[in-house]
């Protein structure tokens, strides 16, 4: 099990494409992969799920992965982050 | 857990029965002010100057003799106690029967910035109101991974991996006329003990589905409002997951396992799935066969009573007839 703790940066915050963006990247891997927002913790590999965590400008992001890949996994999520799922 | 502030209980969105009619009339600086705990005090002894085990974390509930008796100190000019009360940190006050106090009562609030509220409701309502809506908010909660919906009046939490087709085959539930509540993220609380209670996380997420190759959809659009539901107590929940050759399937139906989620048990029915296997049909099946174990019924039980009936039958006329006397 890897954890990573991100923030977010785009202005928008997470909504409808990044979330499609974590979930297209998320489902290249074998691994259970989970962000988690305060108490919530949702499913990285479902869009709604992703939506459902409101997370806005700022908020704080842990991204979690368990299983064989999940190295990878959870630094091509975090990379996502990072580049502001290309946006402002 | 998240805080829960006086300014979240005024902007609840209750309805009909349930409403507060809540308005704050002074101390708008103590909206802020976080409710830690969902029960009520009278401050009855408080205000007659006796201030131990003073439960000031709570909400504070002003009735009419509370009120009468507030008016009287303020006429008698007697205030020290109201003064002294309100140097504890109040989590708000509240005035049942659109009782309004006095101008020093409202001043001493705004002074210490405790917010005064206001309803048109009386005491005994209130008190009974708020205690299930703060019971609610306290509840024991969780985020679970699934769909939540309404077949046949029993409420089901369709679980399982991702990919392994809930979404699908809540919509197909749906087309066949039953219920969604939410998809794929169900908040389930636990409410006095012993019920769970599904709802969707926020209501301008609620009742959109993600389905693979469509997109995201309006549920309530699609298939009108009938095919909708806010909220709904969780009775049995259906495992999804990939057929697996190697493991053994329930193939009677008697054994009675259940998930235990947040302290409640739930009967449990793992469902496997495999091409040409109609996941939807057995949802409805289960469904059903869950509301007649509510009305007593248990098939697999009653099958297997009658089977050793007429075993025993059979036995007992195989006696009958090979026996040697004659009767």
């Amino acid at each position: 099990m890897v954890t990573k703790t991100v923030i977010i940066k785009n202005r928008a915050g997470l909504h409808a494409r990044p979330a499609a963006l974590i979930v297209k990247k998320a489902n290249e891997f074998d691994s259970d992969i989970y962000l988690e927002l305060e108490d919530m913790k949702v499913n990285g590999k479902s869009i709604m799920g992703i939506i459902t965590l409101g997370a806005n400008y700022k908020a704080e992001i842990t991204i979690s992965a368990d299983g064989e890949d999940e190295n990878q996994a959870v630094d091509a999520i975090a990379n996502l982050f990072e580049n502001r799922f290309e946006e402002e | 857990m998240k805080e829960f502030t006086v300014l979240d209980l005024l902007n609840m969105d209750l309805k009909e029965h349930n409403t507060l009619n809540l308005k704050c009339i002074a101390g708008r600086k103590g909206l802020t002010r976080e409710i830690t705990d969902p029960e009520l005090n009278r401050p009855g002894l408080t205000l007659s100057g006796f201030f131990d085990e003073f439960a000031f974390h709570r909400i504070q509930l002003f009735g009419k003799g509370e009120a009468a008796y507030i008016s009287r100190l303020e006429n008698q000019n007697k205030m020290e106690s109201i003064e002294k009360m309100f140097t504890y940190h109040l989590s708000c006050c509240l005035f049942s029967n659109a009782h309004t106090p006095g101008p020093r009562f409202l001043e001493l609030a705004e002074k210490s910035g405790c917010s005064v509220l206001q309803t048109d409701l009386s005491s005994a309502k209130i008190s009974m109101r708020l205690l299930r809506a703060l019971s609610n908010v306290f509840a024991p909660h969780k985020l679970i991974h699934g769909v939540l919906v309404e077949v046949f009046g029993i409420g089901i939490l369709i679980t399982g991996s991702s990919g392994v087709g809930k979404s699908e085959s809540a919509l197909e539930l749906i087309e066949r006329g039953h219920r969604l509540i939410a998809d794929d993220s169900v908040e389930l609380r636990n409410i006095s003990g012993n019920i769970l209670m599904g709802s969707g996380k926020d209501q301008v997420l609620g009742h959109h589905m993600e389905i693979r190759g469509l997109g995201i959809i309006n549920v309530s659009y699609l298939f009108g409002v009938g095919s909708i539901r806010d909220r709904k107590q969780v009775q049995l929940v259906v495992e999804l997951e990939d057929w697996d050759s190697e493991k053994v399937y329930d193939r009677l139906g008697s054994g009675d396992s259940t998930r235990e989620i947040l302290g409640v048990k739930i009967p449990l029915v793992i469902v496997p799935v495999k091409a040409g296997r109609n996941i939807p049909i057995i949802i409805e099946t289960a469904a059903m066969n869950e509301r007649l174990k509510k009305l007593g019924y248990y098939a697999a039980r009653e099958f297997d009573q009658n089977v050793l009936k007429w075993l025993e039958s059979k036995t007992a006329r195989n006696l009958y007839f090979n026996s040697s006397d004659i009767f």
